[in-house]
């Protein structure tokens, strides 16, 4: 990362020939220096993710519907009501959050999984220069490149169920199938929005396994060689363990990533999932915005968030213990 | 204080006085009288085309008055989200179209300027305005929050060919004669009834037409909501059973919700069409206004006790002025040029909706067929969906728990009474 440090004798430069000599800018002395050099940070801080995330706690502590959102002020405090509303397994709005929670966590770890898997196969295919790397580098990273809702809405459209170019390839013309299967409602849009997921994300795994693989020395490699090692061998003894910090991060990226992932859902199915696929951020939102309940809406979000925090926390710990125990 | 907490005190003024700063910024609301902005909602084939209706309008507006009003049209998916940011955040256009089944609950947020009889008086008085169109423009007993705009309902339009070929002579009158003739009509990959089974709104506007038709009610007097009463059930399994029992309409429709059924209509794969004002619509894909008839929508054969005859909520559009407003006098005049005679009937007929005028109807373009159909409808059989706060959420819980019964019924689950009811059970919990 690049830093900026004045230059030790910048405020003795010679003064220019014709310019009357002026006395050296006096610096800012003291402790106070720091903080002003720290204030827009602190403020862009604040702004950016302190006061949203204060705001949607204190939302979630208020009984905020139509009539008092136009008026905060005006808004009842419930206090954890809408908490004990929305986590209360047993009502029917706990019940559908308990599902909507297990559903995304299905979606985010096999959706993970997945794209790691396409990434680590790609970039270890592609790490040897062979002619047309390159166009191959940049093919696979298109999906990555492309606007979510470009993207999204024209995967809704091969999905469709008459017009549809999934159900065309499968049942016109290869005959695979004797009924045209729904892929946007019913079971199947759990598999749909899975392979969206991961045909969207597991560019961005290739992308940073490529770049840790070009860190592994090629040295490594020979010496595997020559101890006899196999290509499962070496990609077992040296690429991954020379991958571990590269893994680290993205695993735990791309987790939060698909966990929180909104557009994906909102643009294939339109704003309301079917069931089999209802995101938790998209039960949120139907429960906010649809509904104008920002309250419950606020309160599954601290939810939420509190339970990503202790998952990174877990993760983070352990992963750091390990490498404690490597060292 | 030391210097430390000097420092620490020096920043904090310094974040709080930039995040002031941000505060007054990004105001679109016009603040010059000569300006006002303008969120139209979608009534033609396209937003693009909606602009192009609109703008020779507001260029006259200008003229008259030299006003500029800024327009941008809204599509249906995004309006009411659009509006409920612009009550929030106080900050926005001046002068909006909303969906008039949404009067009562964005007048709750409290955020649109009431029109009380001096206000109305100022935009061109009371008597001239149909009187139904006007009761769907608020909660009862307060000042309208909204003047009408555009009026609408629902009517079966029918595909005189196909009728023809499959023997029909008539439209059918019951729903049991519809489900007959949809039996009829649905062969050779062509189909009875072409129904939008995923958008939650359309769904939710038939759950009123065929609950009312059961003797049911969505709120009790007190406002209360009733969702899975018996009535409720029977009226929403009797619509998604087209689906599921009778089979006269393609399992596909269950993903509509991009007006395909329309399109299915336009296109001679379905034979009949629930909609409003469909006929501009159709216009626009080629079809031609002889190529299919205009009928009232079926009634239940042999009516429950307390069934009501209503078939066909008052649909329509309505006008609403935000309170946050620079340029209140301005915003009303503006609703009272596109309220004029003269307004009412260029925009009414350019969309094959209604005058909400009584002033404007004798242009001869409301005597043709569809006008015509939906005029009958609503001096005789048409009812306000109910104006309470929290419509615009029984609209889309009920709404959305009819999409999920209609993908139940395209992937073969059987759908039940216990199966709606638990539905219905499931939505009137998440109300508040």
């Amino acid at each position: 990362m690049a830093t900026s440090t004045t230059a030790p004798d910048a405020g003795r430069r010679e003064p220019r020939a014709g310019t009357p000599a002026r006395e050296p800018a006096r610096r800012p002395r003291g402790p106070l220096l720091p903080y002003l050099l720290l204030a827009p940070a602190i403020v862009l801080e604040l702004a950016v993710h302190v006061i949203p995330m204060v705001v949607g706690v204190w939302m979630s502590l208020l009984e905020l519907t139509q009539f008092h959102i136009r008026d905060w002020s005006t808004a009842p405090f419930v206090g954890w009501e809408n908490y004990r509303a929305t986590l209360d397994i047993n009502s029917a709005a706990g019940k559908e959050l308990l599902h909507s929670f297990w559903i995304t966590l299905a979606y985010s770890l096999l959706s993970v999984g997945f794209a790691w898997l396409l990434g680590i196969s790609a970039a270890v295919v592609l790490q040897r220069p062979f002619r047309g790397r390159a166009l191959l580098r940049a093919l696979f990273l298109t999906p990555y490149a492309l606007p979510v809702y470009a993207a999204v809405i024209t995967w809704s459209f091969l999905l469709q169920r008459d017009t549809g170019l999934v159900n065309h390839v499968l049942v016109d013309q290869l005959g695979l199938l004797n009924e045209r299967p729904f892929w946007l409602i019913g079971d199947n849009s759990f598999w749909s929005l899975l392979v969206v997921s991961v045909w969207r994300n597991w560019p961005f795994a290739f992308l940073c396994l490529m770049a840790g693989l070009q860190n592994v020395p090629g040295e490594l490699y020979e010496a595997a060689a020559i101890d006899g090692a196999g290509f499962w061998r070496r990609l077992r003894s040296v690429t991954l363990p020379m991958l571990r910090p590269v893994n680290l991060v993205l695993l735990l990226v791309l987790f939060l990533w698909t966990f929180n992932d909104f557009n994906t859902p909102f643009v294939l199915f339109g704003g309301s999932a079917p069931e089999q696929a209802d995101l938790i951020s998209i039960h949120i939102y139907r429960s906010s915005f649809k509904t104008w309940d920002f309250g419950s809406g606020s309160a599954m979000s601290v939810a939420l968030l509190l339970f990503l925090l202790v998952v990174s926390a877990v993760y983070l710990l352990i992963t750091n213990r390990r490498r404690d125990d490597h060292a | 204080m030391s210097r430390r907490h000097l420092g620490i005190f020096t920043a904090a003024v310094l974040a709080a006085a930039s995040l002031t700063a941000c505060g007054g910024s990004g105001d679109d609301s016009a603040a010059s009288p000569k300006t006002l902005t303008y969120w139209a909602s979608n009534q033609g084939a396209s937003l693009e085309a909606d602009k192009t209706i609109l703008q020779p309008e507001l260029d006259k507006f200008e003229k008259q008055t030299g006003i500029k009003v800024t327009v941008e049209v809204v599509p249906w998916s995004d309006l009411l989200n659009r509006l409920l940011a612009a009550a929030t955040s106080g900050k926005g256009p001046d002068v909006v179209n909303i969906g008039n089944t949404w009067s009562a609950s964005l007048q709750a947020t409290g955020a649109l300027v009431e029109f009380d009889d001096a206000t109305l008086q100022a935009v061109g008085g009371k008597d001239r305005i149909v009187p139904a169109a006007l009761a769907a423009a608020g909660a009862p007993g307060k000042p309208p929050a909204a003047v009408p705009l555009y009026s609408m309902a629902y009517s079966l339009y029918y595909n005189k060919k196909m009728f023809a070929d499959a023997g029909i002579t008539a439209p059918p009158t019951t729903w049991e004669q519809l489900a007959e003739y949809g039996k009829k009509l649905s062969t050779g990959g062509k189909w009875g009834l072409a129904i939008e089974g995923a958008n939650p709104s359309e769904n939710a506007h038939h759950a009123f037409t065929f609950s009312q038709q059961y003797g049911g009610e969505w709120f009790d007097s007190a406002g209360k909501p009733t969702f899975d009463t018996p009535q409720n059930v029977s009226a929403i399994k009797r619509y998604i059973d087209f689906m599921a029992a009778d089979k006269i309409t393609n399992p596909s429709n269950a993903e509509y919700a991009q007006n395909q059924s329309v399109s299915d209509f336009a296109n001679g794969k379905a034979a009949m069409l629930l909609w409003q004002s469909a006929g501009s619509n159709l216009k626009t894909q080629n079809m031609p206004a002889d190529a299919y008839g205009v009928a009232p929508v079926p009634f239940l054969a042999s009516p429950p006790a307390g069934g009501k005859k209503v078939n066909s909520m008052v649909a329509g559009i309505n006008m609403a002025v935000f309170k946050h407003t620079k340029n209140k006098d301005g915003a009303l005049s503006f609703v009272k040029f596109m309220t004029s005679d003269e307004e009412q009937t260029i925009l009414n007929r350019t969309y094959g909706s209604l005058p909400a005028v009584k002033t404007a109807g004798a242009d001869p373009a409301f005597s043709a067929p569809e006008q015509k159909s939906i005029q009958e409808t609503l001096v005789t059989t048409a009812a306000p969906l109910p104006q309470v706060p929290e419509e615009s959420t029984f609209e889309t819980l009920v709404g959305t728990a009819m999409k999920e019964l209609f993908a139940d019924a395209a992937s073969g689950k059987p759908v039940t009474e216990a199966s709606v009811k638990a539905k219905l059970t499931d939505a009137q919990q998440k109300m508040r």
